[in-house]
């Protein structure tokens, strides 16, 4: 492609690597990802992806931005409060870099509506906050085949993987159900330290755009745990598991149903 | 000597620095075929070493240098690789 001026000075530093040049800038400048989550995580994914040129990036999230959700989610700011996250976003992202085009749904992920979602995009990132929904994205991606960067914060812990539908294990694979509600404690009764969804979305960025490329080695079939206290990073390998219920050789789950969205704060 | 070089492809980035000298040259790079030769002229003296240290990191032959202006060179490399992703 011919890229404008500004945009051969804008993405020189991806042009000089020998594993991007303007052929994977043209690849980023394609390429549809759609965030699932506006918030700690979804915020950080979104706006390296927007500097990297991700040309659409699809924003999911029915929150509106308050106080307490500026000591991590970076997309947002003061001015912002009461607003839709993922129009938040959409300003922030675009502001950033008017190469992209986001694409904000304001609503709340469904077995309804999250194939019609999904269908547009090449990669899925999930930035949820919720087991509900982090099993709805995870069953819709291999349902469609559709690429999956995972992950979750909790305190000062961290986790990634990347899942290929058919190529490795799925997030059923490692933990068959989501533990019952209440059971786990959500970020708003443990708390969060701000900077760790930062270094956990700029991992899951990394993914996104090396599938992107197809380049280097994708967590696939290993899951990244970060601990934050110790600094410490472990990796695990995960197989694919045969007898998941999902992606396993003899399936039982066959369609998208809605969990138990109940929140322990509730009960 | 460089009369018996074939030129495919001739770029002037004279008034261009660092980095843009190199990624202007690759940029052009992509566009050819293997085996074709790009003539880049160049104003900016760090360029000369440079653009062929790079090239020659993404595996491209650099051909020759050469002085045509008290402050104008050119750079003769031909490309030996590919570098598309699928």
């Amino acid at each position: 492609m011919d890229f404008t001026e500004d945009q051969i000075l804008r993405y020189s530093r991806h042009i000089l690597l020998p594993e991007v040049g303007g052929f994977g800038q043209e690849k980023l400048l394609n390429a549809r990802v759609v965030l699932v989550g506006a918030g700690g995580l979804g915020s950080v994914v979104g706006y390296y992806l927007a500097a990297a040129g991700v040309g659409t990036i699809g924003v999911v999230d029915d929150d509106r931005v308050e106080i307490s959700n500026l000591q991590r989610q970076i997309a947002h700011n003061e001015k912002r409060i009461g607003m839709y996250k993922a129009d938040s976003a959409k300003e922030t992202y675009q502001t950033l870099n008017h190469d992209v085009t986001v694409i904000p749904y304001k609503e709340r992920l469904t077995a309804r509506n999250i194939k019609d979602i999904f269908k547009n995009y090449d990669i899925v990132v999930d930035g949820s906050d919720n087991f509900p929904t982090r099993y709805l994205i995870n069953d819709a991606c291999v349902m469609l085949h559709k690429p999956l960067v995972s992950a979750a914060v909790f305190r000062f812990e961290g986790q990634v993987m990347t899942i290929f539908p058919g190529d490795g294990p799925c997030y059923r694979c490692l933990f068959d159900h989501p533990p019952p509600p209440g059971m786990v404690p959500s970020c708003q009764e443990a708390g969060i330290l701000g900077a760790v969804p930062g270094i956990i979305g700029t991992i899951q960025a990394t993914e996104v755009i090396k599938t992107i490329l197809g380049i280097g080695h994708p967590l696939k079939g290993s899951l990244l745990l970060l601990n934050a206290l110790d600094m410490s990073f472990r990796k695990i390998n995960v197989p694919r598991n045969r007898d998941c219920l999902l992606c396993g050789d003899h399936p039982t789950i066959k369609e998208l149903i809605d969990l138990d969205q109940t929140c322990s704060l509730n009960s | 000597m460089t009369d018996d070089i074939k030129i495919d492809v001739r770029l002037n980035i004279k008034g261009q620095v660092c980095p843009y000298t190199f990624v202007r040259s690759k940029l052009a790079m992509e566009k050819m075929k293997l085996g074709e030769v790009l003539e880049i002229i160049t104003d900016h003296r760090p360029a000369l070493e440079n653009i062929p240290r790079s090239m020659e990191h993404e595996g491209q032959k650099v051909l020759t240098i050469e002085q045509t202006a008290e402050k104008e060179w050119r750079i003769f490399v031909r490309k030996d690789r590919e570098h598309k992703i699928h």
